[in-house]
C-alpha cells in the first residue's frame, strides 16, 4: 500500500505539467481555428461593434435616450434624425444606442448571476457528491419545471419594474444550466487517476479544483454564456414589450412595443429594434456554435494524431484525385474460397482531401469449417477488415484498393469504391453474421432478447414465429443458458454480461450462416466467462462445419482456438499462415514482440518502475 | 407501473406545494403598502386599515398561506383586488383559449419537428444543412418577435390574415380557425425549428449505437430499424425535448396573446402583474405549474412505456 502511495505520489507532478502545457496549446489553437471558422469571425465582428456602439453610446447618440421634440413624431430619416423619430418625437438611433447599453449590461448580469451560483453549486455536488447534491438536483428540478416569462412576471408583481431585479431573477432561474455542466463535467473528472494523484500527493481540494477542473469547464461556460446572453436578451425585450419594463429607459423590447403601437403609422419603428435584436442574439449563437465547432475539430485532430503516430509511416495519406480506387490486377485464382479478400485497401476521406487509409494491401481467405484468427494492437485495422466483410463500415469510410469475394462471387468488385449494399444485405444474417465485442450495447434495451432472437429468423428465414420462437428456444439452450424460457422474456438489462455474450452467438448462428464474424468476442468478458464462450465457438463451429474469422488482441485465443492467423500491424497485413507455424516460428519481428507480449512464461515484473523512459500511466 | 406513476405524482404534489408557498411568500413579503396601492392617494388611514383588515393583511404571513391553501383546496382561489371577479372564474374562462392555442401549436411543432429532424439525421444532405441553418435563424429571433413580424407583413400589409383574433366560434370553425391559424403559426416557428434540430442530435446518437450495427448484421432491414428500433429509443430524448418547449410556450403565449389581443390567460396575467393584483398572480402560477406538472407526469409515463428499465426502477 504504502509503496502505491510513493510512486504515485513521484509520477504526480508529471501528468499535472502534462495537462498544463497541453492545456494552453489546446486552448491558442482552439481561438486561432475559432478565427479560421468564417462563422466565428462574422460572430466576434458582430458582438464587438455593438459592444461598441453600447458603450460608446453617450458619445455617439445625437441625443438623450428620452429627449422628445413634440414638433416631430413619427419622422422619417433625415440629416438630424438619421433613422427618424417615433410617436413622441424621440430619435430612434439614440435609443437604439442606449438600448445596446442595457441590453448587453443587463445579459451580462444575468450570466453573471447565473455562474456565480451554477458553478461553485455545481462544482461542490460534482465534488464532493451525497447530500448537497441531492438537494441541489431537487431545487434545480424545481427551477428548471418553471416558464421563466412566468416567473419574471412574479418577480415583477413583487418588485416592480427593475431590468436588474428581473435580470438578477433569471439569472438565478437559469443557473440549473451551469450547474448541470459542471456537475458532469467535474464527476467525470474526478474518477480521474491524475486528481486521484494530485489528492494522494496532498494537494487541497480547491487547489485539485482550480488546476484540473476549471481547464475541463472553461470552454462549455463559454459556449453556454453565449446562449443564456441570448436568452436574457429575448426575454428582457419580451417583458419590456409588454409595457411590465421600466418606462423610464430606453430599450429593444421598449421600442418594438412602441413601434407595435404605431404600426399602421410607420412600421419601419419595429424594424430597427426588430434588426439590433436579432443581429445581438444570431451573434451570441452563432459564436456558441463556432467555439463548439472549434472544440469538436482539435478532439478530432488530436485523435488523429494519435492514431497516425501509433500508425507510424505506412499509412501515407492519398491525394484527392486518387480518392476513386484504381482497378489494381487482381489475382483471381481458380481455387473456390467461402471469402476472399484482395489486396484490401479501406481509408477515410479527411477535410483536408486526403484518404487517410487504416487498411492497406491486405490479403487473405478462409474456407468453410476453418477458423481464421485476425490478431494485431488496437488501431491495427483488424476490425475495419472485419465490418469490410459484413459490409458495415460507417458511411463516410471507401474501400480504396482491392475486391471481396463471397463464396464465388464480389461483394467488393474492383473498382468500387463502396460496399455493394444490395448484395450484402441479402448475404447478411442469412449467410454471413457477426458476433460483436461488447454484449450489452449490442442489445437494443427496449425490446426481450426473445424478440431479438426471433425476428431475424422471420425475416431472414421467412419461417412463422411460432416456428422461429421454438428454434431460439433451442438455441439458448445450445448456447449452454440454464432457463432458455426466463432468458427468452427478459430484457437485456435483466442478464449479466455473459448470458447477454451467449444471446449474441445465439443470434449470430440462428439463421445457419456460413460465416460468423466475431470481432473480440471475449474481450469485455470475465476470464472465467472467457474460456466458456471460447469453448462454445469451437463447439458451435465444428459441429455446423462453418467458417468463422475471429479478431483478437489475444496471441492466447488464436493458439487455442484458430487454424490459420493473420497478423496485423498499421494497417498492413504482416505475415499469414497456418497457427503452428507462426507460433513456432514467427518469421516477422512484429509477431515476435506480440507474442512477447504474453503473459505465460514471463518472469515477473520487478518493483522498480522508475527507471522505465515510459512515463508511469 | 401504478408504484411508478404513483410517485411521480407524489413528488409532482410536492413541487406543487413548494412552488406555492415560495411564491406567496415572495409577493407577499416585498410588496409594500397594497391596500394603499388599491386605494390610491386620497384614501385615509383609518380607510387603508380598514381595506387592510378586509383583505387578512393584518394577519401573519404564515397564517395568510395556510388561508389560502386551504381555500385552494375548496377550489376559491380569492377574488381580483381590483375587479373583484373570483380568480377561478377569470381562469376558467381564459384556460380553453390559452390551452387550444398551445396544444394545436404543440401537435404541430411534434409533427414537423419530428418529421424533419428525423429525414434530417437518416438522409443529411441539404435538408440537414437548412435544419441546421434553421435552428440558428430560430435562436436569433425571439418568438415574439416573429409574431410582430408575421402581423405586420401578413396581416397588416398584406392582409392576408386578421391581425386580432376575437375568437368567435359562433363564426363558424372555418372563420375560427383561420382567425387562429397567425397567432398559433407564431406560437410554432421557434419550436420547430429548435425541435428539429434537437431531435436530428437525439436519432444521430441513436443510428450510431452498437446495436443498430448487430441488427444490421441480423439481416434486418433499414426501413425496420429505424422505425422500430431507433426511433423508439430516441423517443424519450424527443419527448423531453418538446415538454420543454411546452414549458416555455406557457411563457411565449402571454406575449402572442397580447399581440393577438387573445382573450387568453396572457392579457389577465399581464394586467395583474403591472397592477400588482396579487390574488390574480397566485392563481396565474398556479395554472402554469400545474400545466407543467401534468406534462412532466405525462412525459413520464410515456418514457416508463417505451422504456422497460425505467418502468423497473
Amino acid at each position: 500500500m504504502s509503496d502505491s502511495v510513493e510512486t504515485a505520489a513521484v509520477a504526480a507532478p508529471a501528468p499535472s505539467l502534462h495537462t498544463g502545457q497541453s492545456g494552453t496549446v489546446v486552448r491558442s489553437t482552439v481561438i486561432r481555428r475559432l478565427l479560421r471558422n468564417p462563422l466565428g469571425i462574422i460572430a466576434i465582428t458582430l458582438l464587438l461593434a455593438i459592444s461598441l456602439l453600447a458603450v460608446l453610446a453617450p458619445v455617439l447618440a445625437p441625443f438623450q435616450e428620452n429627449y422628445s421634440n413634440i414638433a416631430k413624431t413619427l419622422a422619417a430619416p433625415d440629416s438630424v434624425n438619421i433613422l427618424g423619430t417615433d410617436s413622441a418625437g424621440r430619435d430612434v438611433w439614440s435609443r437604439l444606442l442606449f438600448g445596446a447599453q442595457l441590453t448587453l449590461l443587463s445579459a451580462l448580469l444575468c450570466a453573471g448571476v447565473a455562474i456565480a451560483i451554477g458553478l461553485p453549486a455545481g462544482l461542490i455536488a460534482g465534488y464532493y457528491a451525497g447530500k448537497f447534491e441531492a438537494v441541489s438536483n431537487w431545487v434545480v428540478s424545481i427551477l428548471m419545471s418553471l416558464p421563466g416569462l412566468i416567473v419574471l412576471l412574479t418577480i415583477r408583481a413583487a418588485f416592480g419594474p427593475s431590468v436588474w431585479i428581473s435580470m438578477i431573477a433569471f439569472g438565478i432561474l437559469i443557473s440549473p444550466s451551469y450547474f448541470r455542466l459542471t456537475r458532469t463535467a467535474v464527476q467525470s473528472v474526478r474518477n480521474e487517476l491524475y486528481v486521484d494523484a494530485a489528492r494522494v500527493s496532498g494537494l487541497s481540494d480547491l487547489s485539485i479544483i482550480a488546476r484540473h477542473i476549471f481547464s475541463v469547464v472553461r470552454a462549455p461556460i463559454i459556449i453556454q454564456t453565449a446562449a443564456i446572453a441570448g436568452v436574457a436578451i429575448a426575454i428582457q425585450s419580451g417583458l419590456e414589450f409588454l409595457g411590465l419594463g421600466d418606462p423610464t429607459k430606453a430599450t429593444w423590447g421598449v421600442m418594438l412595443s412602441e413601434g407595435f403601437k404605431n404600426v399602421y403609422l410607420n412600421p419601419t419603428l419595429l424594424f430597427w429594434p426588430a434588426l439590433a435584436m436579432a443581429l445581438t442574439i444570431g451573434g451570441l449563437v452563432l459564436l456558441g456554435n463556432a467555439i463548439r465547432d472549434a472544440l469538436e475539430d482539435g478532439e478530432k485532430i488530436k485523435h488523429r494524431k494519435k492514431v497516425a503516430l501509433t500508425k507510424g509511416t505506412t499509412a501515407a495519406p492519398a491525394r484527392a484525385g486518387q480518392q476513386r480506387k484504381s482497378v489494381t490486377a487482381v489475382d483471381l485464382g481458380t481455387e473456390h474460397h467461402l471469402v476472399k479478400v484482395t489486396n484490401l485497401g479501406v481509408g477515410y476521406p479527411q477535410a483536408d482531401g486526403s484518404v487517410k487509409k487504416v487498411v492497406d494491401d491486405v490479403s487473405f481467405h478462409v474456407d468453410r469449417g476453418e477458423i481464421l484468427g485476425i490478431v494485431g494492437e488496437s488501431g491495427s485495422g483488424k476490425s475495419q477488415t472485419a465490418f469490410s466483410i459484413l459490409g458495415l463500415l460507417p458511411d463516410n469510410a471507401r474501400i480504396v484498393a482491392g475486391s471481396i469475394q463471397f463464396d464465388g462471387n464480389y461483394t467488393v468488385a474492383p473498382g468500387e469504391d463502396r460496399v455493394d449494399q444490395a448484395r450484402l444485405s441479402r448475404l447478411r444474417g442469412k449467410r454471413i453474421s457477426y458476433i460483436p465485442q461488447e454484449p450489452m450495447s449490442n442489445l437494443d434495451p427496449a425490446f426481450t432478447i426473445g424478440y431479438q432472437l426471433v425476428t431475424p429468423m422471420v425475416r431472414v428465414l421467412g419461417i412463422p414465429k411460432e416456428e422461429a420462437r421454438k428454434r431460439a428456444l433451442k438455441l439458448l439452450a445450445d448456447v449452454g443458458i440454464a432457463n432458455p424460457e426466463r432468458t427468452f422474456s427478459a430484457y437485456p438489462h435483466e442478464v449479466s454480461g455473459g448470458m447477454a455474450q451467449r444471446v449474441l452467438i445465439a443470434g449470430a448462428i440462428s439463421c445457419e450462416p456460413d460465416l460468423v464474424i466475431a470481432d473480440e468476442p471475449t474481450t469485455a468478458l470475465d476470464v472465467t466467462v472467457q474460456a466458456d464462450v471460447l469453448d462454445l465457438l469451437r463447439e458451435l463451429q465444428q459441429r455446423l462445419n462453418i467458417g468463422v474469422i475471429l479478431v483478437t488482441h489475444n496471441f492466447g485465443v488464436v493458439a487455442d482456438l484458430c487454424d490459420r492467423v493473420a497478423v496485423m500491424q498499421n494497417g498492413r497485413l504482416v505475415e499469414e499462415g497456418p497457427v503452428r507455424d507462426i507460433l513456432r516460428n514467427p518469421k516477422e519481428q512484429y509477431t515476435r514482440t506480440l507474442l512477447a507480449s504474453m503473459l505465460e512464461g514471463k518472469t515477473p515484473m520487478s518493483m522498480l518502475v522508475s527507471s522505465q523512459k515510459e512515463p508511469v500511466a | 407501473m401504478i408504484r411508478f406513476i404513483a410517485k411521480r405524482l407524489g413528488s409532482g404534489l410536492v413541487v406543487l406545494f413548494a412552488v406555492s408557498a415560495l411564491t406567496f411568500f415572495l409577493l407577499y413579503v416585498s410588496s409594500g403598502s397594497i391596500a394603499r396601492n388599491i386605494l390610491g392617494d386620497q384614501a385615509t388611514a383609518e380607510q387603508v386599515a380598514m381595506k387592510e383588515h378586509e383583505l387578512g393583511l393584518d394577519q401573519p404571513l404564515v397564517v395568510r398561506y395556510f388561508s389560502w391553501v386551504a381555500d385552494a383546496l375548496s377550489g376559491n382561489l380569492g377574488a381580483s383586488w381590483f375587479t373583484s371577479e373570483p380568480v377561478a372564474n377569470s381562469l376558467a374562462t381564459r384556460i380553453p383559449v390559452t390551452m387550444t392555442m398551445v396544444f394545436a401549436a404543440m401537435i404541430l411543432i411534434a409533427a414537423c419537428a419530428a418529421l424533419i429532424g428525423v429525414v434530417a439525421a437518416v438522409k443529411r444532405g441539404w435538408v440537414d444543412r437548412v435544419v441546421q441553418v434553421g435552428a440558428i435563424v430560430g435562436d436569433s429571433i425571439p418568438g415574439f418577435v416573429i409574431g410582430v413580424i408575421l402581423v405586420t407583413i401578413l396581416a397588416i400589409q398584406l392582409g392576408l390574415f386578421p391581425a386580432t383574433s376575437t375568437i368567435s366560434p359562433e363564426a363558424g370553425p372555418e372563420a375560427w380557425v383561420y382567425s387562429m391559424s397567425l397567432p398559433v403559426i407564431a406560437l410554432l416557428v421557434n419550436g420547430v425549428t429548435g425541435g428539429a434540430q434537437q431531435i436530428r442530435s437525439a436519432v444521430i446518437k441513436q443510428l450510431e449505437r452498437d446495436y443498430v450495427r448487430t441488427l444490421r448484421s441480423r439481416g434486418i432491414g433499414e426501413r425496420e430499424i429505424l422505425f422500430r428500433h431507433v426511433l423508439r429509443s430516441a423517443a424519450p430524448a424527443g419527448l423531453t425535448v418538446l415538454s420543454l418547449q411546452l414549458i416555455g410556450m406557457l411563457g411565449g403565449v402571454v406575449i402572442i396573446e397580447q399581440i393577438f389581443a387573445l382573450p387568453g390567460m396572457g392579457p389577465l396575467a399581464v394586467a395583474a402583474t403591472g397592477q400588482s393584483d396579487l390574488p390574480v398572480v397566485m392563481g396565474v402560477v398556479m395554472y402554469t405549474v400545474v400545466v407543467v406538472i401534468v406534462v412532466n407526469l405525462l412525459v413520464d409515463i410515456l418514457n416508463g412505456w417505451l422504456n422497460p428499465k425505467v418502468r423497473v426502477s
